[in-house]
């Protein structure tokens, strides 16, 4: 709320307003001119040069002089014979990360809460957060070398218990756990920093009305810690379901070889593999366009639904 | 159950309580365990000898140790310069993107600046819908970046994220007083961020700095689209090159046939704590920044 009380007219009153805003805080005003720079350029800029879904690129005439073909290219990927193997492999991906990913640092932030301070608290969290740090082409290369076919570490324990040798990167029925429990290994303490921050934020006079009553911890837990947490649970469940699309493209593409592709290919690799590799400019700005799209119309429905039930939203 | 508030003592847990106690240290004696073994493993592989890696002697401990991995990696072409192309990314992107972040997001925490809550939308919807892949490349190629320097600092340099947790902490943390003081005074805005806002805004500075550094520092997916020659590579990509794709000859063209397939082994462990180790080593002592960062940037706002 404004301290002043200048009248505000509607009309020509705003411009006015703003006018004198602007003039009085040049400065600030002036401060933002190259970060906006680089949305207008960087972000904005190619939503408009996705126009190019709707066109047949022309490299002479650009973007903008080549001829317009109206829906064909989106027409092209859902007559696509490959259409639902990347659909099913996309959501199948994402939809195990959810699952197993989603719930796991939640219960990880519940057990670390229960530790009195401490080393050992510290020591947990320390470690736990150490994956964060390391870099998608070593995760995958970590990943490559525990589970080369002869001499990584996996086969190795396996023979040691006398099983047979398993080639994890070529079969495709493995790929998705792989991907998934990596993930999870890598991020999980990260993720659990947020819910650890929120179970601090709980009125602690419930804590000594829980005691009072006799709770044990595990109904602590149950009564206290994750009602109070539920806030925050719901805005990281929007925020994940709305990535659902957004699946990581850089991990799928460094795991992924000619044996497991019938389970790795996804929307994101196959628009990497059209689009840049055989410079098929147009078709794969369609893909990828309606990748953004689902994902768009996701987090819409899946934020306006936290709105309706439990009165958490991200906007 | 019996409650002795006046008493100071630790109130005795019922044995329901411990059992459940033990469970969650068990769990969690687990989970260190399953994040620690790998890295530790690795660490150790890389200083073992080659032959007791390629046999699968190495469990835990070095075995018979050696520093031949490492060697063997300085005194590759393609290792140093990917090294020293990652050591200026990194400094040069840090210091580009916590310039713009800073200059976008002090203003969109001062409620005197006009269209804050428009520029705050159209700032955070890049973060939910973007054009593309393709379209991206396209304006990235227009501009002359492509197998550039450039490429690699400018089209991510503002991360919407980062934005958002530096508005958040100029809002909570730059006393309104200090503000009002220093306009009665007659000072610029850009005085007050100099002598004011700046020095007053390290922690978040530090977070900035660490996030975008170790962001830059891992980042390959830009250097695989935009750039071409081979000496411009940062070292995830010759990374990449080397264990992914398995081409590892380029760094023992002087070895003995016999000895390449042991060092091929040994050079991947060293190479994967050669790129991890800055970040590894630095990370116990920048941890707490990055809980911050993190925790200022999940409250809403």
């Amino acid at each position: 709320m404004s301290t002043r009380t200048v009248p505000r007219n509607k009309g020509q009153g705003w411009l006015h307003t703003a006018g004198k805003k602007i003039m009085k805080h040049w400065q600030l005003h002036l401060l933002v001119i190259p970060p906006l720079l680089f949305f207008v350029i960087f972000k904005y800029y190619p939503m408009a040069n996705a126009v190019l879904a709707f066109k047949d690129y022309n490299v002479i005439k650009g973007i903008w002089g080549s001829p317009w073909v109206g829906l064909k290219h989106f027409e092209l990927f859902f007559e696509n014979p490959l259409f639902w193997t990347l659909v099913k492999n996309t959501i199948l991906l994402s939809g195990y990360l959810l699952l197993a990913g989603f719930p796991i640092p939640i219960l990880l932030a519940l057990m670390i809460n229960e530790i009195r301070g401490g080393r050992f608290k510290r020591f947990v969290q320390l470690v736990s957060f150490a994956p964060y740090f390391i870099s998608t082409v070593v995760m995958v290369s970590i990943i490559m070398l525990f589970l080369a076919p002869r001499l990584g570490f996996a086969n190795i324990a396996l023979n040691f218990f006398g099983l047979n040798s398993v080639n994890f990167l070529g079969e495709p029925g493995m790929f998705r756990s792989i991907y998934v429990w990596s993930d999870i290994w890598q991020t999980a303490g990260y993720s659990a920093v947020i819910y650890l921050a929120a179970l601090a934020g709980i009125d602690p006079t419930l804590y000594e009305a829980a005691k009072v009553d006799g709770a044990s911890r595990f109904q602590k837990i149950r009564h206290v810690d994750l009602p109070g947490i539920v806030p925050t649970i719901v805005i990281i469940l929007i925020l994940n379901v709305g990535n659902v699309m957004a699946i990581g493209f850089e991990k799928v593409y460094l795991l992924q070889n000619p044996l497991n592709i019938a389970n790795s290919e996804i929307i994101a690799t196959y628009v990497y593999r059209i689009g840049l590799l055989n410079a098929n400019y147009s078709f794969a700005t369609a893909v990828g366009l309606f990748n953004s799209l689902i994902n768009l119309v996701l987090l819409v429905t899946v934020n306006g639904l936290a709105k309706r039930i439990t009165n958490n939203s991200i906007w | 159950m019996a409650v002795s508030a006046a008493v100071p003592q630790k109130i005795r847990e019922s044995a329901g309580d411990r059992i459940f106690l033990a469970i969650v240290y068990t769990v969690l004696i687990l989970v260190v365990i399953v994040v620690l073994y790998p890295l530790i493993f690795i660490i150790s592989s890389s200083i073992s000898s080659p032959a007791a890696v390629t046999s699968g002697r190495v469990w835990l401990w070095p075995v018979d140790i050696s520093f031949k991995g490492f060697k063997v990696l300085f005194s590759t072409h393609e290792i140093i310069s990917g090294y020293a192309n990652s050591i200026f990314y990194t400094a040069a992107g840090t210091l580009i993107s916590v310039t713009l972040t800073i200059m976008i997001a002090y203003p969109l925490s001062r409620r005197a600046f006009f269209g804050r809550n428009a520029l705050m939308m159209i700032i955070t919807f890049t973060m939910i819908f973007s054009g593309g892949l393709i379209p991206t490349y396209m304006v990235v190629r227009e501009l002359h970046l492509i197998d550039t320097r450039w490429a690699l600092l400018i089209p991510n340099a503002i991360w919407v994220w980062q934005v958002i947790i530096a508005r958040s902490f100029f809002q909570s943390s730059i006393p309104e007083e200090l503000l009002e003081a220093s306009e009665i005074d007659g000072c610029s805005d850009m005085r007050f961020i100099r002598s004011v806002v700046l020095p007053l805004s390290k922690p978040i500075i530090a977070v900035l700095v660490l996030m975008y550094a170790v962001g830059q520092w891992n980042s390959y997916f830009d250097a695989l689209i935009y750039l071409k020659s081979a000496d411009l590579f940062p070292l995830q990509l010759v990374l990449r090159s080397i264990i992914i794709q398995n081409n590892t000859a380029g760094a023992m063209d002087a070895m003995a046939m016999v000895e390449r397939q042991q060092m091929a082994e040994l050079l991947k462990y060293a190479l994967i704590v050669v790129a991890t180790l800055p970040v590894l080593v630095i990370y116990p002592f920048v941890q707490r920044y990055f809980v911050q960062g993190m925790l200022v940037g999940s409250v809403k706002g």
